[in-house]
């Protein structure tokens, strides 16, 4: 009888808990609504699933508790009882899985006209490139990381003089413009991630990953690092700052291109031995 | 009806299994200390697989510190968390889970279960249990080498657990590399043995239908264990040498701090597909002997047959089969070519189909039952709640895109715990609590019993329901603080806060049972052979606890399937295994 | 990657024939009574239980192999690897260990026949090539670094270095049951009383054959034609 009744208060409590928590995903930024609508779906239907299994448990419980004299029935199997349920179960992965796969493929097939920028992690802190007037990016390697190319853009190829170097972890971004954002690492796996874009995923040194998102609301992120890469893992920060076109296009004008930062850069280190 | 008539094609001899040659003990070493006895050798690996387990229940008290007070215990700094989770995780899931479930109760039950006198091979069963100490020792031993144990995750993901910037990369990274290679080695042993038995030794009668689920669960794992467990020891291996040796299959080139280290062109993506290769079959390592205990747990507390046995073997089989090609789906956001993610989302969710199952033929084996709330039934049903709630969470990161914002979030942390932390270690209690009378001839305290379930499951519930919802929030797992971050509320600190005392009581609850597990030892009530009327075979030895040798002069016959409870007709509720037939009396 | 694939291909298969020849699909499986099955207490009468235990042991191995031979490949697309040319003495080791698997399957059927001096000659020919085989596997590891091919830098040497001292482990394991066999021979003067045990080293002795076949066939740079057959079996 106790156990049945806590047990019944473990699953309602459940319910009672999601309804009344404070604590739900951020709001949405980017186009990756839709994830949250998988989601939402496959709550209702692990829900669904989770009070019917659990309420007829507590019901079990209840119901067929010791009691003198009761005897338990005897029934080895019931084919039909459990091929019913092999297919309700089945058709519930379905109706699950589907639009997940369908989403899925929308994630990894970035846009046409997306632009792509490039995030570079290094332990403990985001560094961003972004094309320059060629709308193009250079080639890169972390062999050429030196003391004036942190990043390892290739300073042979045509394309890189004008890219944007951005190091101080603060990306701009133009509002409703589909990015695909190229992912480097100089040394370990890291993983970009925004909350309230939903997209995610791992920096592997050695190969270039990326994701694809539209930022659809003007303002400013976090970028958190969402792969453990060490002692300063949760230190590793940069912001993301959703701007109108305007806004955008300002920012972008004041920042560097990698020629610049690398004579700049030079010249220092001239200084210094000096 | 009551007499079967054996068909000619399956008439064979009915000869008598062939006597094995037991090892007998001539001193008291060799009885308990070097012992080749499956029983004693069952104790010794339970008894090191908790002991070590109490060092990880500990560093868990460190982790839920940090995370409630960051920064008010002063010693505890990134580098002690890191260590903390890293140890913590390793421990829990290969040197105590992995050991207690397969070393422990395999070694205690199988051989007792198929009506075996011992292990088939005792003398490679005695090394394996050796070689697993050595191993936990080895792991002990990196709190003591500079630097201490490595911070590198449990996951060991290259580069970062061989650069600098982790904690142990020094000399804690290798300790860790050549425990787990004698683990593996030692667990190899085990395995055989696990495996073999069951083919070879079973008592005569003992199909394979008439196998209780716990040997079936168990000898499942042992199977999956032998294949799976190879990925571990290779990923291992080159890890070892690219560390030691210089080599690069995992390292790429790399910038560290500035400064450029000799490797060049490894995968660490390859390194996280023999990780995973072996990482998701371990989960099922883990969970199927606990399907297989509570399975038995549950029927015989309830007085009722297991509803389906069929069905539940055949999902044991897929499940073990399944296991071995959903990997990938740790993988998701990797960065490994995403047209995989496809592929693993759909075997995922296929796995999902015959665990679903045998949730379900749990619960019905419930139906019209006859149930006892004793306290292994009350663990029973403590997984059944926790394992629902932790597959169900199971399926949203199974499917590839709702995990896309859920992975790396305490989501993934709470799911886990749920599933293959909290769910399996009700077992393991549960059935500590049903077998002790088999094993030490008395019962333990019911009282203490009920009091150490009731706060560990809804205490365990406490501390991980709500965690998942920290994750939807979008905390990421394995930071040491959260620091000022503008999405998080203040209100999930509190809830921290909550979780983190949740944790602390659950864990100091668990002395009572230790209590109750050395007092009982001496002043527990006397048991019987049979206390709970168990029809399965490891129940019906000639003595309590089982002598060596376990079946006195003749081996048992085994007549019919293990779950006849409650049979119409049976003059008695239960019919042993191994009780022969009588004419008319009763009919299946 | 289709290398595992045959590998669990074929470890399913096995495993599928065994429960369903064991009856898990059968409808009799509530039937009460003395039913026999397959034999005496044992699935397999034909098969010793050591024979058994050293069969599931050799899918553990060849797990361990078919996964290292995964990872050759899936490392070998990166643009710095270079196979390197290798010694030629590892024909004369290959030539060696195709002996030794010889002599020991020799030393099998004399112990059937009881044929003890043969036995006892055909066990020291296998302990002798085994032997002769590991040295000479340190002798081309020693020429290739004397030629500057070291563990590190080039990744293909790695997985020479690697691939041939997991190899000579196992071989080195087979020796003590091997040396063990041949103490047992000199002390037991029947033949088929050994034969077992003979028969249990001839086995292993195969199987590290196949597995240096396959290994040897990587390092000369026929894996592709090994991948080509492997996605072909799974076709």
């Amino acid at each position: 009888m106790f156990a049945a009744v806590m047990i019944l208060l473990v699953v309602s409590g459940s319910f009672v808990f999601h309804f009344m928590s404070p604590w739900r995903a951020t709001p949405v930024a980017s186009n990756w609504g839709s994830i949250d609508e998988t989601m939402a779906l496959t709550f209702i239907i692990t829900g669904a699933g989770f009070l019917a299994v659990g309420l007829f448990l507590v019901y079990c419980l209840w119901r067929f508790r010791h009691k003198p004299g009761s005897k338990a029935d005897y029934e080895p199997e019931n084919a039909r009882l459990e091929l019913i349920l092999t297919f309700i179960t089945t058709l519930a992965v379905v109706i699950l899985l589907a639009p997940g796969l369908l989403v899925w493929g929308q994630f990894v097939t970035p846009p046409e006209n997306a632009t792509q920028i490039e995030a570079v992690g290094v332990q403990w802190s985001w560094s961003f490139r972004l094309p320059g007037a060629d709308y193009q990016l250079g080639t890169s390697d972390v062999r050429m990381i030196d003391a004036t190319n942190s990043l390892g853009v290739n300073p042979s190829d045509p394309r890189s003089a004008d890219d944007l170097i951005v190091t101080d972890g603060e990306l701009h971004l133009p509002v409703n413009k589909a990015v695909k954002v190229l992912l480097r690492s100089v040394d370990v796996l890291h993983d970009f991630y925004i909350p309230q874009v939903r997209a995610k995923m791992d920096l592997v040194p050695g190969i270039v990953s990326y994701l694809w998102f539209t930022p659809t609301n003007i303002g400013e992120y976090e970028i958190l690092c969402a792969a453990y890469c060490g002692n300063g893992h949760p230190q590793m920060r940069g912001k993301l700052i959703v701007d109108s076109d305007e806004d955008y296009e300002k920012w972008l004008h004041a920042q560097q291109t990698f020629e610049q930062t690398r004579k700049a850069q030079q010249k220092t280190i001239k200084v210094g031995v000096n | 009806m009551s007499d079967i008539t054996i068909k000619p094609d399956e008439q064979v001899p009915p000869a008598e299994v062939p006597e094995m040659e037991l090892f007998h003990s001539h001193s008291w070493w060799t009885t308990y200390v070097f012992s080749q006895d499956a029983k004693v050798i069952a104790i010794q690996y339970a008894a090191t697989a908790i002991s070590i387990g109490v060092l990880a229940l500990i560093l868990s008290w460190i982790i839920r510190i940090q995370l409630a007070f960051p920064g008010a215990v002063s010693f505890i700094d990134s580098q002690v968390y890191y260590q903390s989770v890293t140890m913590h995780g390793m421990i829990m899931v290969v040197y105590m889970l992995t050991a207690i479930l397969l070393g422990g109760f395999g070694n205690y039950l199988i051989p007792l279960m198929v009506g075996a006198r011992d292990m088939v091979f005792p003398f490679v069963n005695m090394l394996s249990y050796w070689i697993y100490l050595l191993a936990t020792l080895v792991l002990a031993t990196s709190y003591l080498v500079p630097g201490g144990p490595t911070g590198a995750g449990w996951t060991l993901y290259p580069p970062q657990s061989i650069l600098t910037g982790t904690p142990g990369y020094d000399y804690g990274i290798i300790m860790m590399l050549v425990s787990l290679i004698l683990f593996i080695v030692g667990f190899t042993m085990g395995g055989l043995n696990y495996v073999v038995t069951v083919l070879q030794a079973r008592a005569r009668g003992m199909t394979l239908m008439r196998m209780p689920l716990t040997v079936w669960g168990i000898f499942t794992a042992a199977v999956l264990a032998l294949l799976a467990f190879p990925g571990l020891f290779v990923a291992c291996v080159m890890l070892l040498l690219d560390r030691l040796a210089g080599t690069s299959f995992f390292m790429p080139a790399i910038v560290e701090f500035g400064e450029h280290k000799n490797y060049n062109g490894g995968s660490p993506i390859l390194f996280q597909h023999l990780f995973w290769f072996f990482g998701h079959p371990e989960v099922y390592i883990v969970a199927l002997p606990a399907f297989g205990v509570v399975s038995d747990i549950i029927s015989v507390h309830a007085r009722k047959n297991i509803f389906g046995y069929r069905m539940m073997v055949w999902a044991i089989v897929a499940i073990g089969v399944l296991s071995l090609v959903v990997w990938g789906h740790h993988m998701y956001v990797s960065g490994m070519d995403p047209t995989f993610g496809f592929f693993f989302a759909i075997t995922t969710l296929a796995i999902a189909v015959p665990t679903a199952l045998k949730v379900y033929n749990w619960v019905l084996t419930l139906w019209r039952a006859d149930i006892h709330f004793t306290t292994p039934m009350l663990f029973a049903l403590g997984f059944l709640v926790t394992f629902l709630n932790g597959g169900i969470t199971g399926l949203y990161l199974g499917n590839v895109i709702v995990d896309v914002p859920l992975s790396a979030t305490l989501f993934v942390v709470a799911h886990f715990h749920m599933v293959m932390g909290i769910a399996p270690v009700l077992v393991i209690f549960g059935a500590i609590y049903h077998w002790y009378p088999k094993i030490t001839g008395r019962m333990m305290n019911e009282t203490l019993g009920k009091i150490h379930f009731w706060i560990t499951f809804v205490g365990a519930y406490a501390i991980f329901f709500p965690m998942h919802y920290l994750g939807l929030l979008g905390i990421p797992r394995r930071f040491y603080e959260m620091g000022q971050t503008a999405f998080v509320p203040d209100s999930a600190h509190t809830l921290n806060i909550f979780i983190t005392v949740m944790a602390l009581v659950v864990g100091f609850v668990q002395f009572i049972f230790f209590y109750n597990l050395f007092h009982s030892l001496k002043n527990g009530k006397p048991s019987g052979g049979n206390p709970w009327r168990a029809a399965s075979l490891e129940w019906q030895t000639p003595e309590t606890p089982p002598g060596h040798g376990n079946w006195g002069e003749t081996l048992p016959v085994v007549y019919r399937w293990p779950y006849a409870y409650s049979v119409p007709g049976a003059n008695q509720d239960y019919l042993p295994q191994n009780m022969p037939p009588i004419k008319g009396e009763h009919i299946i | 990657m289709s290398f595992m694939g045959v590998f669990f291909l074929f470890i399913y298969s096995v495993m599928g024939l065994y429960l369903w020849q064991q009856g898990i699909l059968r409808s009799d499986w509530l039937k009460e009574g003395d039913v026999a099955y397959a034999s005496s207490g044992s699935d397999f009468p034909s098969l010793s239980p050591q024979k058994v235990g050293l069969l599931v042991f050799l899918s553990t191995a060849g797990c361990v192999f078919s996964l290292l031979i995964a990872a050759y490949f899936m490392r070998q697309g990166s643009p710095d690897w270079q196979l390197p040319e290798m010694p030629s003495i590892l024909w004369l080791n290959y030539f060696l260990l195709v002996v030794s698997s010889c002599s020991i399957q020799a030393a099998y059927y004399s112990a059937l026949k009881n044929h003890d001096i043969q036995l006892k000659n055909w066990l020291l020919v296998t302990g002798a090539s085994s032997l002769l085989f590991l040295m000479g596997q340190l002798v081309a590891a020693n020429e290739l670094q004397n030629l500057g091919v070291y563990t590190y830098g080039n990744p293909a040497a790695s997985f020479f270095y690697l691939f041939t001292t997991l190899h000579a482990l196992h071989l080195v394991g087979g020796l003590v049951a091997l040396f063990r066999t041949i103490r047992k021979s000199y002390r037991q003067a029947l033949g088929n009383l050994i034969a077992p045990s003979v028969e249990l080293c001839a086995i292993y002795w195969h199987f590290l054959l196949f597995i240096w076949t396959l290994l040897f066939m990587l390092l000369l740079g026929k894996g592709d034609a090994l991948g080509v057959i492997c996605r072909r079996v799974l076709a």
